[in-house]
This record gives C-alpha cells, sequence and structure tokens, in this order.
C-alpha cells in the first residue's frame, strides 16, 4: 500500500490522497494534484517526491512558508507520522509500510535526478523501463552525462605577479614555492578543491583549511607562499 | 617500473554473514601501481560476473597500454594525464563487455556493477568511479573520503533533504545511480590527486561502509597501519561484527616511498611561481 497524505483542516478531514506518484504538488490552485483552496496557501505551495517507499517534502518558494510537526522546512525527509501545516490547513504523512530492512539490503539501480524536475524525470521514463517495482533487480540506470566541472581560474592579487592569470584546466594543479609552501589544487566532479601538501597549511579567506581537502567557492582569496590570490569559479 | 617496490597494496573480499556467494571482485597489480575493486548486483547470481569483467578488463587494459605512454604527461585537451584517459578507456570497455555479456545471456540479464579504481604513478594518483564503491586517504592521521557516491543518498544530500547523519539512518542505502553495464555507455567520475609517501588508501565496498562508521574505520587504520594485512581483516572482521549483512571487500594500498620515473619532485611541483 503507497503511503498517503490525510488533509484536514480544524480536525475534520477534507481528503486522503495516496503518493502513488512520483511527484505530487499542492498548491491554491485547481492544476495541482492536491488542492487546498484557501488564500494562506501559495498557488504552486509545496512538492512531494517518493521514491520507492521513501517521501519527500521540498517548498516551492511558497509565501507563507511549510511547516513539519510546528518547524518550517525547506526540504524534510517525511516520517510516518509527520504533520504537515500550510496555513491552517494540515496533512498527516502515513506510511504503514514497516520497511524491512531486506527489502533495501540487495544493491538496486535507478536513474539519476529522481530528485530532480519532474519534467525530466517524466522525460527519462519515456525513455527507459519503469524503475524497480520492488525487489527485482536493477532495471533502468540513464548515462549520467552531468559533464565536467567548467574551467576555473586562479587570479593573482599581490606581490610582483599580481594581474597574472592562471587557467585550472588540469586535473590537477600544484601551486606554491617548493621549500616554503605547496599546496595542489585538484578538479573533482562536485568543483576544485585545495589541498595542503608541504609546509604551512594555506589560508582560504583567511583561516588555514586544516590538512584536508578544502572545496573551493567562487571568490575565494587563498593566500599561499606569500601570495595573495583569487580562485573564480568559471 | 616505476611503482615497483614503493608501494604495497593488499586485498581481502568476504562474502559476509548473510549472502550465499560474494558478488564483489577485487584484484590488483603492484608493478604497474594498480588497484581495483567492483561490487556486482542483479541477475540471476550474475552480479559476480559482472564484477569480475570489470576488474580483469581495467587490469588487463592497463598491463597491455601503461608502457606505451609517456607517464604524468598531461593531455591539453582534457587536463587529464594519460594514465587517466587509460583508465577512462578502460572503463568503457569493460562497461561494453558487460553491457553484451548480459544482452547476450539470459542467466546474466540485468546483472550491472560498481567499480573503485586507482592508478599510483609519478607522486600522483588517479581514481576512477562509478556507483557507491568508494576510495578514502589516511594522511598524517587524518582519515578523509576522496570520491563521492554516486547513489540516490548522495544525490539526496546533495539537494539538500538530509544531512550526512540522517542519511546514515536512512533506508535507501542501496540505491546506486550510476553503474557498469546497464546501458552500452557509461560515465565514471575522475579524479587526480597528489601522493605523500606514508599515504595510506583504503578502497572498498558498501558492505563495509553501510556497516562501520568513517571514525571506526579511521581507528582501525591507525591502529594497524604497520600492517596491512591485519587492517584489512580488520575492517572485515568489524563489518561482520555487525551483522556482514553484505559481501565486504577492502584493498588497502601504502605509497612507500615517492615514485616519480625521470623528473624531480621539486621540478615538478614549480607548476606555477
Amino acid at each position: 500500500m503507497p503511503a498517503k497524505l490525510i488533509l484536514s483542516l480544524n480536525n475534520s478531514v477534507l481528503g486522503e490522497y495516496p503518493l502513488d506518484k512520483e511527484r505530487i504538488v499542492l498548491g491554491r490552485k485547481a492544476e495541482n494534484d492536491i488542492q487546498v483552496d484557501n488564500l494562506a496557501v501559495s498557488g504552486q505551495h509545496a512538492a512531494i517526491i517518493t521514491i520507492l517507499s521513501d517521501s519527500f517534502l521540498e517548498d516551492l518558494e511558497s509565501t507563507n512558508g511549510t511547516y513539519v510537526n510546528g518547524k518550517l522546512v525547506k526540504k524534510h525527509a517525511l516520517k510516518n507520522g509527520d504533520v504537515i501545516t500550510i496555513g491552517k490547513h494540515e496533512l498527516k504523512y502515513v506510511n504503514d509500510e514497516a520497511t524491512e530492512e531486506d527489502d533495501f539490503e540487495k544493491t538496486m539501480i535507478i536513474r539519476p535526478g529522481m530528485t530532480g524536475h519532474a519534467a525530466a524525470a517524466a522525460k527519462a521514463e519515456e525513455q527507459t523501463p519503469s524503475a524497480p517495482a520492488g525487489g527485482g533487480g536493477p532495471s533502468a540506470a540513464a548515462p549520467a552525462g552531468d559533464g565536467q566541472t567548467p574551467t576555473g581560474k586562479i587570479q593573482v592579487l599581490s606581490g610582483p605577479g599580481a594581474g597574472k592569470e592562471l587557467e585550472l584546466k588540469k586535473a590537477l594543479i600544484t601551486l606554491g614555492r617548493p621549500g616554503v609552501q605547496v599546496a595542489v589544487i585538484t578538479r573533482r566532479p562536485q568543483g576544485y578543491f585545495i589541498t595542503h601538501v608541504e609546509g604551512k597549511q594555506p589560508v582560504v579567506n583567511g583561516s588555514s583549511i586544516g590538512s584536508q581537502a578544502h572545496a573551493l567557492k567562487d571568490h575565494d582569496v587563498i593566500e599561499l607562499a606569500g601570495v595573495k590570490m583569487e580562485f573564480f569559479q568559471g | 617500473m616505476a611503482t615497483n617496490g614503493k608501494l604495497e597494496i593488499v586485498g581481502v573480499s568476504d562474502v559476509g554473514r548473510k549472502r550465499s556467494h560474494n558478488e564483489d571482485s577485487i584484484g590488483s597489480d603492484t608493478e604497474i601501481g594498480l588497484a581495483v575493486l567492483a561490487d556486482g548486483m542483479g541477475g540471476y547470481q550474475a552480479g559476480e560476473v559482472a564484477s569480475a569483467i570489470a576488474v580483469e578488463t581495467v587490469l588487463s587494459e592497463l598491463r597491455a597500454r601503461i608502457k606505451q605512454i609517456d607517464p604524468g604527461e598531461v593531455d591539453d585537451e582534457s587536463g587529464f594525464s594519460r594514465e587517466s584517459l587509460l583508465i577512462k578507456a578502460a572503463i568503457e570497455k569493460a562497461n561494453e563487455t558487460i553491457y553484451q555479456t548480459a544482452q547476450d545471456k539470459p542467466e546474466c540479464h540485468g546483472m550491472g556493477t560498481t567499480i573503485v579504481t586507482v592508478a599510483f604513478y609519478e607522486d600522483r594518483l588517479t581514481v576512477a568511479h562509478i556507483g557507491d564503491s568508494r576510495l578514502y586517504r589516511l594522511r598524517e592521521g587524518n582519515f578523509e573520503q576522496v570520491t563521492s557516491d554516486h547513489s540516490l543518498l548522495q544525490e539526496l544530500i546533495d539537494k539538500g533533504f538530509y544531512t550526512p547523519e540522517e542519511a546514515r539512518k536512512s533506508l535507501n542505502k542501496n540505491l546506486v545511480t550510476r553503474a557498469m553495464g546497464i546501458e552500452p555507455g557509461v560515465s565514471p567520475d575522475i579524479q587526480e590527486e597528489f601522493v605523500k609517501p606514508g599515504d595510506l588508501y583504503l578502497l572498498c565496498s558498501d558492505g563495509l561502509t553501510d556497516l562501520v562508521e568513517d571514525h571506526e574505520i579511521a581507528v582501525i587504520l591507525r591502529s594497524y597501519a604497520g600492517n596491512l594485512e591485519e587492517a584489512g581483516r580488520h575492517l572485515v572482521q568489524k563489518a561482520n561484527d555487525y551483522g556482514g549483512k553484505d559481501n565486504i571487500s577492502v584493498i588497502l594500498a601504502r605509497t612507500l616511498k615517492r615514485f616519480t620515473a625521470k623528473k624531480t619532485w621539486v621540478s615538478k611541483v614549480f607548476d606555477w611561481f
């Protein structure tokens, strides 16, 4: 049995909605899967994404916000018994399916981006067989053509080399002065990371990065071997 | 060869306590500095077919081709080293073989596998992975995950539905969003990292990481760092102590000294200012 939402207002039940689609949108307008006709509710207020037996709530930048058990949330993994409040309406999340560990013991393959936009997901569904419906084997995984990290660059801010730019085109770039201070910048699928190699730990935005790889953000200022430089995401 | 005598690699693969057979495969070659681990799945007992093809193809492709390239040379077009491009090509070839076998043999239909593979060369490494098999690094006492899983859970963490702490309690642990053998094409994540002497690297399947938390893995590695076989055995034992619900595979690789073939480290490091 799929999980469901029970909609109520002032403790009187208005309806029950099974979560039998990957994405269910609730809001004031009639085209929503769950319509809550009240001015406190935004046109498209929140979405519920269901993957196998788990559901996730996402506020769609509603004017008055979405609350779970009294707490304002943007994104929330729903648990059995959670109460979602939008305006004065309440939706209780009921998931009786005692999720047995065995259901998930076997590794299964699903297509990527299931938590993404409905349109993209729907499109993927047309092209591939449906997602595994329970204990079966893998059935669909798309080639995640998520591409490379865009090429970033660094620009020297201080010293004789000020203004000099370096495109971070290589997968691994070493920076610094051997014997003084050396760091490497690596291009990972999630973005650029800086890691200490030799000498003192490099400083990013005024604080030492420690000894682990540190994710670089756009406009981060790196200090290394007495030189200041700025990182650009690209 | 470049890494011979400069690298120590030890692997352990265990069926665990709940499964009837081991679908993981591991392989390594200290001479060319390569370690490969794959966690097979799906099909009628064909998971081990998929993982074995993945490991054997990557090993044999690299053995055949690594001597033909200039060690550590960077391809201007992609920014990756020649070694990275070889690994990418080997994974693509393995993927085609697994995919074709799955299409041709009914008993193999639906099989797939994860992979994580590491090549050491010129004081650096390339790690390529698909799925939820991981690479960790212990450097100067600091334990750190190098790869990022292709799993539903990681996707949900990235999108902000879960914190990593909440994720540990989630039930959706074993849903991978990328695997080998499922489609004609495949897209591995490839990273290059700088390697220091004394670094300890751990490749592992989710049979370890679903049950043993990172800080516990780190404690075992720090305690048995002097003996990789002991360390590997203790990691597997720990996962079995916690129920051993899946196959458990680990490969430990330690860099004993620097391994540049020709250029000195200093000149290599002097990329910029």
